[in-house]
């Protein structure tokens, strides 16, 4: 039996048809520079599985993981505490091996899973109709530029400087080859009035809260601005945690939410997989991006789920489809559904309550060691400080101490904001954790 | 005096004073099944004929409306927004579309008329 999908006549057969000499000619637009041959990587000989296990070990314990002390890094992934229920409940086979439904019905479990999710999700973010998730945050506010896009039959987007720059660059790729991508210059610690910048151009304004540098922002005169110039209002959440405490983006005027739900149920998990929110009022379900679990009843009157409104989908609209998301991030919206059920509504609040007990005594701390700033007057978990000297060198002196004393904003904003570092607290931080930042941030400045 | 010409992509247009109604055949809303959503072109939009005009949706597909000859639309047919289903109740009456003011007449003289249109359904 042949193991190999193509045999050489197979290949000389296709070549020919395409009157190509060989493979290499169908790669001869690839820039010179840009080939790397094999004998370039300086790769060792071939070694035995348990060798293999010890050179990997030996290159893992150079990292510095994120549970091995201290840990006050956020700027858009949160170190929370997940359940160990959690990840019992996303193993069960059922979940775990299962990819987005294509013969969905058959699925039930899936489904229902999906609704529930979409239910919270519309719950938190105070908005009418949620879909199944996308891929992450900064995927899921792309899509949200691109919806605008096609609501409004507009082309441009202005994106708030608060918006996290990972995010505005992804909008920039995914979204600026339909119309204009505008970024507003970052302002840390302040919100800049965007208003003047609306015109009749406007697709969409994208406003992060809590910002970048962790600012609470307030969303009315920005919503009313965008609505008074028929834009719309996409708001930005990358902590999903800081809603249990402040008004939902809905209530403050958002006509579309993209949101990263990592923080529920989630790890770090090195940057990805993550799970991404996307929400928004019932007028726009029609240009609703991604996959929709509905409920309904069944042939004899029971409840049952089924993959809702899927002629928007690729599968059935092709190039008309409204985007070319047919999927989501199942396990990880699993996670969040399973962590926010165990919390509950009123868990929920309190676990919003502690983190910003904790961030609120790591700034009051922070604040009092000499030369420091406290740039952020109002936050929820996460905030930033001016530092007497560049941040980068700080977080690195503090590393070696064994504290990951929060992100250099110049990490973010490559050759600028020198003095800026992003820290932000949850409830997996102590008041041991807080006092040994403190102490050891006197140490090294 | 109106006539009601058809296309090979099962649209109608009936002309009255210059302006044509524009909707899908019965035997469209039969292929469809249940109509779930209609998207509605622009008042004040120039379509040139076979540019894409409306979008029909039912259960189980999506199709585009074409226009079967081109001109100014001029009237959409509201109503379908909160009830669809007169799609599959009169697709040649309750159920139309949108209106153009016709730019150019002469092209209905392309179309089939209804003998023409019954001929060619029997032959699909």
């Amino acid at each position: 039996m042949r193991y190999l999908p193509l045999t050489k006549e197979d290949r000389a057969a296709m070549l020919a048809k395409i009157s190509v000499p060989g493979i290499d000619a169908l790669f001869r637009d690839v820039p010179k520079a840009a080939i790397v041959p094999v004998e370039a990587f300086d790769l060792p000989d071939v070694k035995g599985e348990m060798d293999v296990e010890r050179a990997f070990t030996r290159l893992a314990a150079c990292n510095t993981p994120a549970s091995a002390g201290p840990f006050f890094c956020g700027a858009g992934a949160y170190k929370h505490h997940v359940p160990a229920a959690v990840d019992h409940l996303i193993q069960r086979s059922e979940f775990l091996t299962s990819y987005t439904p294509y013969q969905p019905e058959i699925a039930q479990g899936t489904l229902q899973v999906l609704f529930e999710f979409q239910s919270q999700v519309a719950l938190l973010t105070g908005m009418e109709v949620a879909n199944a998730s996308l891929y992450d945050g900064s995927t899921a506010t792309a899509e949200a530029v691109l919806m605008a896009q096609r609501v409004t039959k507009r082309p441009k987007a202005i994106l708030s400087g608060g918006l996290h720059p990972h995010y505005a660059e992804t909008i920039e790729t995914v979204a600026g080859l339909h119309g204009q991508v505008l970024r507003a210059p970052a302002t840390p610690g302040r919100a800049e009035d965007l208003a003047a910048l609306i015109d009749a151009e406007t697709a969409c304004v994208v406003v992060q809260s809590p910002d970048v540098f962790g600012l609470l922002r307030d969303l009315k005169p920005v919503a009313d601005a965008a609505h008074a110039k028929g834009a719309l209002l996409v708001v930005v959440v990358t902590e999903i945690v800081s809603l249990g405490l402040i008004a939902s983006p809905g209530e403050q005027g958002a006509d579309i939410v993209a949101a990263e739900g990592q923080s529920l149920g989630n790890g770090l998990n090195f940057g990805g997989p993550y799970v991404g929110l996307f929400a928004t009022r019932e007028k726009f379900l029609r240009q609703l991006p991604g996959r929709l679990s509905g409920e309904t009843k069944d042939a004899e009157g029971r409840r049952g789920y089924v993959l809702t409104l899927s002629t928007r989908e690729q599968h059935i609209r092709r190039d008309k489809a409204t985007s070319n998301i047919c999927t989501n991030s199942g396990l990880c919206a699993l996670a969040f559904t399973i962590h926010l059920s165990l919390l509950g509504e009123d868990g929920f609040t309190r676990l919003a309550a502690l983190n910003h007990a904790r961030a609120s005594s790591l700034a009051d701390r922070l604040a009092a060691v000499k030369g420091m700033t406290l740039l952020t007057s109002q936050f929820f978990n996460e905030f930033t400080l001016r530092l007497p000297k560049p941040a980068a060198a700080v977080v690195e002196a503090l590393a070696v101490k064994g504290i990951l004393g929060g992100v250099p904003a110049s990490r973010l904003y490559p050759g600028a904001m020198q003095d800026l570092l992003i820290v932000a607290a949850t409830e997996t931080n102590t008041d041991e954790d807080i006092a040994a930042f403190a102490q050891a941030l006197e140490e090294v400045l | 005096m109106s006539e009601t010409r058809y296309t090979e992509q099962h649209e109608w247009v009936r002309v009255e004073g210059g302006e044509g109604t524009i909707g899908i055949t019965r035997y469209a809303t039969e292929q469809l099944g249940d109509v779930v959503f209609v998207e509605l072109p622009d008042i004040g939009k120039t379509l040139a004929r076979g540019a894409e005009g409306a979008v029909v949706e039912s259960v189980k597909a999506a199709s585009e409306v074409y226009a079967p000859v081109g001109g100014k639309v001029t009237a959409v047919n509201e109503a379908l927004a909160s009830d669809p289903a007169k799609v599959n109740a009169e697709p040649e009456g309750e159920g139309w579309f949108f209106k153009l003011k016709l730019s150019d007449p002469a092209e209905l003289s392309a179309l089939m008329d209804e003998a023409k249109y019954q001929d060619f359904v029997k032959g699909l």
